[in-house]
């Protein structure tokens, strides 16, 4: 075929040619871009750690690992410990986790197996607009409609319920541990919701249909065929909540009151690594103060790392078991 | 296509040139950073100031904290703080500064007693003193009751509210805590941010307000301008002379008016507990820090020529407007003096 070619189909040929090696080039050009912008974020997370590592150090000097488990926090005295920040910061996210998870998820299956057609995208969209609300907004919310309630009716409420807890006595202020927790909840809630959501309309309709055909009721069905085919991307979805209430920062600052303290009581003020933070950082007298919140920030990006690590573990876990739970159902 | 790459790298590098350049080659511009207390009125003067003269003058509210930090490094013509360096700071800069007072502030003292109406209250420092250390813990203590007579004092719990953030208003009010109860000083000390032994946080003096307001039988402190302009309850505090004077901005200027300034001062002089008959002794200086010999000399003549504007009536009488108090004579006459001491690379500022 080449032979009966004209001449100007060998220029021709040549053209492609060229057009081709010029394609390989910006093939080329292409994807070193990519692996440099893919490369570029393993190394900001390296170059973070570093920066707060190189930062903490005096703290870490002076403090070492007994910093994660001091109570004292004296900017004057120059005594740094972390230890209410961090019990404030995993009890609100845990206290938020148990109040978010169950509503969410039951929002998330309400939407997916048994809301009327009309109803699903509706009610969906505006749970979904809540993630879009900026944390200070929920802030001031909090502080202005939400504290005010919380104080006159639900925590003397809970206290006449529940006072025999110690979790559930002492003075109201107003601003808690708690009130912060109900904020954190709210805020993750359409996070998790959502997610969770996606996830639940990815499962097949045939094992819907076989639970069904199986005698199953709606419930029976979501709880034997649906949850446990999703279950890890539900964990998956709980997690990223999980991620969220962690490193929430003004909405907690604002309702949480504020102090260094541990309190028994959920009604007491509290203080999270991130409010600390955020609330000293710019006002920080001495080196070693801001060498202490530093530190307080890595032990942040650490605890952070660690829970999502631990999450990854869990939903590798549970998918194994899930593929062999399949199998031998 | 490395063309058009090239065309937009070279797009991009213009654009940063044009946002660069003016800043770096003009002379006739100064960048700070530093307190967010005295913000509005700098904000203003550097408006006024642009206005007449055409010199530029960046200021980046930051707070104290990073505004001594940015001056230590170098990264700034001048820093400003609410709280005066200390003596670890100056060694920092090698004692490379001059703290030149601005305005002044005070804190009042508000609270939220509902059985009380509009009755006003009266306190003296050892028992704010003592309320903020936990010892006080009720409000018809006898303490209370004692300068106070005639109210009737509810038979409640005092709940405490402070400042969660680091600020020049924790630092003014523990400076003058420190000076009227040795406990305090002894056990808590002062500072921007320092270990409260009692009580609930909040951020800003609007933080510290709304659980004021919201919490029947709290007791907080906020910045005059605040309560004024929000129209909270501020109490009356006896000051030095053993008067009880009620806040304002007169009261303020007074305890600078009677502080006393060594002849060689640096300024850094604290003015809470202030003697005189009328001195509020809630108050204080906040400060600009200049370098005593700037390199550059363009930068040098912009800082003298603003300070002595600063100082004059023109910009001291802007001060009452945004409910800052004026310096005193006294004050600005020394400072006066101080800044023909200014000098670019080692000569006298022409």
């Amino acid at each position: 075929m080449a032979t009966t070619l004209p001449t100007g189909g060998l220029s021709r040929r040549a053209a492609t040619l060229k057009a081709l090696t010029g394609a390989v080039r910006g093939d080329q050009i292409f994807r070193i871009l990519l692996t440099t912008a893919a490369l570029a974020i393993p190394a900001l997370l390296l170059a973070l750690l570093a920066v707060l590592v190189r930062g903490a150090r005096p703290a870490i000097a002076q403090f070492g690992v007994g910093f994660a488990a001091t109570k004292t926090w004296d900017p004057v005295a120059g005594q740094f410990g972390a230890f209410p920040m961090i019990v404030g910061t995993l009890l609100t996210s845990l206290v938020a986790l148990l109040i978010a998870v169950p509503l969410s998820l039951g929002v998330a299956v309400y939407l997916t197996e048994f809301a009327p057609g009309f109803l699903r995208r509706p009610v969906a969209m505006t749970i979904e607009l809540l993630a879009a609300i900026p944390s200070v907004v929920y802030g001031l919310w909090g502080v202005f409609v939400l504290i005010p309630l919380l104080q006159h009716a639900v925590f003397p409420f809970l206290r006449s319920l529940l006072g025999f807890l110690p979790l559930f006595r002492g003075v109201i202020y107003g601003p808690s541990v708690l009130a912060a927790s109900i904020i954190l909840a709210i805020m993750i809630m359409p996070f998790i919701m959502s997610v969770a959501r996606e996830v639940l309309l990815a499962v097949p309709g045939s094992q819907r249909e076989a639970a069904m055909a199986l005698g199953a009721t709606r419930w029976e069905a979501v709880r034997t065929a649906i949850v446990p085919y999703a279950r890890s991307g539900l964990i998956g979805a709980i997690i990223l909540g999980l991620g969220r209430a962690l490193g929430e920062t003004m909405a907690v600052t604002m309702l949480i009151g504020n102090r260094h303290d541990i309190s028994a009581s959920l009604f007491a003020p509290g203080y999270t690594m991130a409010a600390a933070i955020a609330n000293e950082f710019n006002e920080a007298a001495t080196p070693m103060h801001y060498a202490a919140l530093t530190y307080v920030a890595l032990l942040l990006f650490v605890i952070t790392v660690l829970v999502n690590a631990a999450a990854r573990f869990l939903i590798w876990r549970v998918s194994r078991g899930g593929v062999s739970g399949r199998n031998s159902a | 296509m490395i063309t058009k790459l090239s065309t937009t790298v070279q797009v991009i590098l213009t654009a940063l040139l044009a946002v660069i350049v003016p800043v770096t080659i003009s002379a006739q511009s100064l960048t700070g950073a530093g307190a967010t207390f005295p913000n509005p009125i700098y904000t203003k003067w550097f408006d006024a100031y642009s206005k007449k003269t055409g010199v530029q003058i960046n200021y980046q509210s930051i707070g104290s904290g990073g505004g001594i930090q940015q001056y230590t490094q170098g990264t700034v013509d001048f820093g400003a703080s609410d709280g005066p360096m200390t003596a670890d700071q100056l060694n920092a800069v090698q004692g490379d500064v001059i703290h030149f007072p601005t305005v002044m502030g005070a804190d009042v003292m508000t609270w939220n007693l509902s059985s009380l109406g509009a009755t006003k209250l009266k306190f003296d420092g050892p028992t704010i003193a003592a309320i903020y250390l936990g010892t006080i813990t009720k409000w018809n203590d006898s303490h209370i009751a004692a300068t106070n007579p005639g109210v009737k004092l509810p038979n409640t719990d005092i709940i405490v509210v402070h400042r969660s953030d680091g600020s020049g208003t924790s630092y003014i009010f523990t400076d003058y805590l420190s000076k009227v109860s040795p406990e305090w000083k002894q056990k808590v000390g002062f500072g921007t941010a320092v270990n409260w032994p009692v009580g609930l946080g909040g951020k800003g003096n609007e933080g510290v307000t709304q659980q004021v307001k919201q919490v029947d039988g709290t007791i907080g402190y906020v910045e005059l301008i605040y309560a004024a302009a929000n129209n909270l309850p501020y109490a009356d505090v006896k000051n030095a002379a053993g008067n009880f004077v009620t806040p304002s901005l007169e009261t303020t200027t007074n305890a600078a008016a009677s502080a006393k300034f060594p002849p060689n001062t640096d300024f850094r002089v604290s003015i809470t507990n202030a003697p005189g008959a009328q001195s509020y002794p809630i108050a204080s200086f906040t400060w600009l820090l200049v370098r005593p010999n700037m390199k550059d000399a363009a930068k040098a003549k912009a800082m003298k020529n603003f300070l002595e504007w600063m100082i004059s009536p023109e910009a001291q009488n802007m001060t009452a407007a945004l409910l800052y108090a004026p310096l005193p004579h006294e004050v600005t006459a020394l400072e006066a003096a101080r800044i023909k001491t200014l000098k670019a690379n080692g000569k006298p500022i022409m």
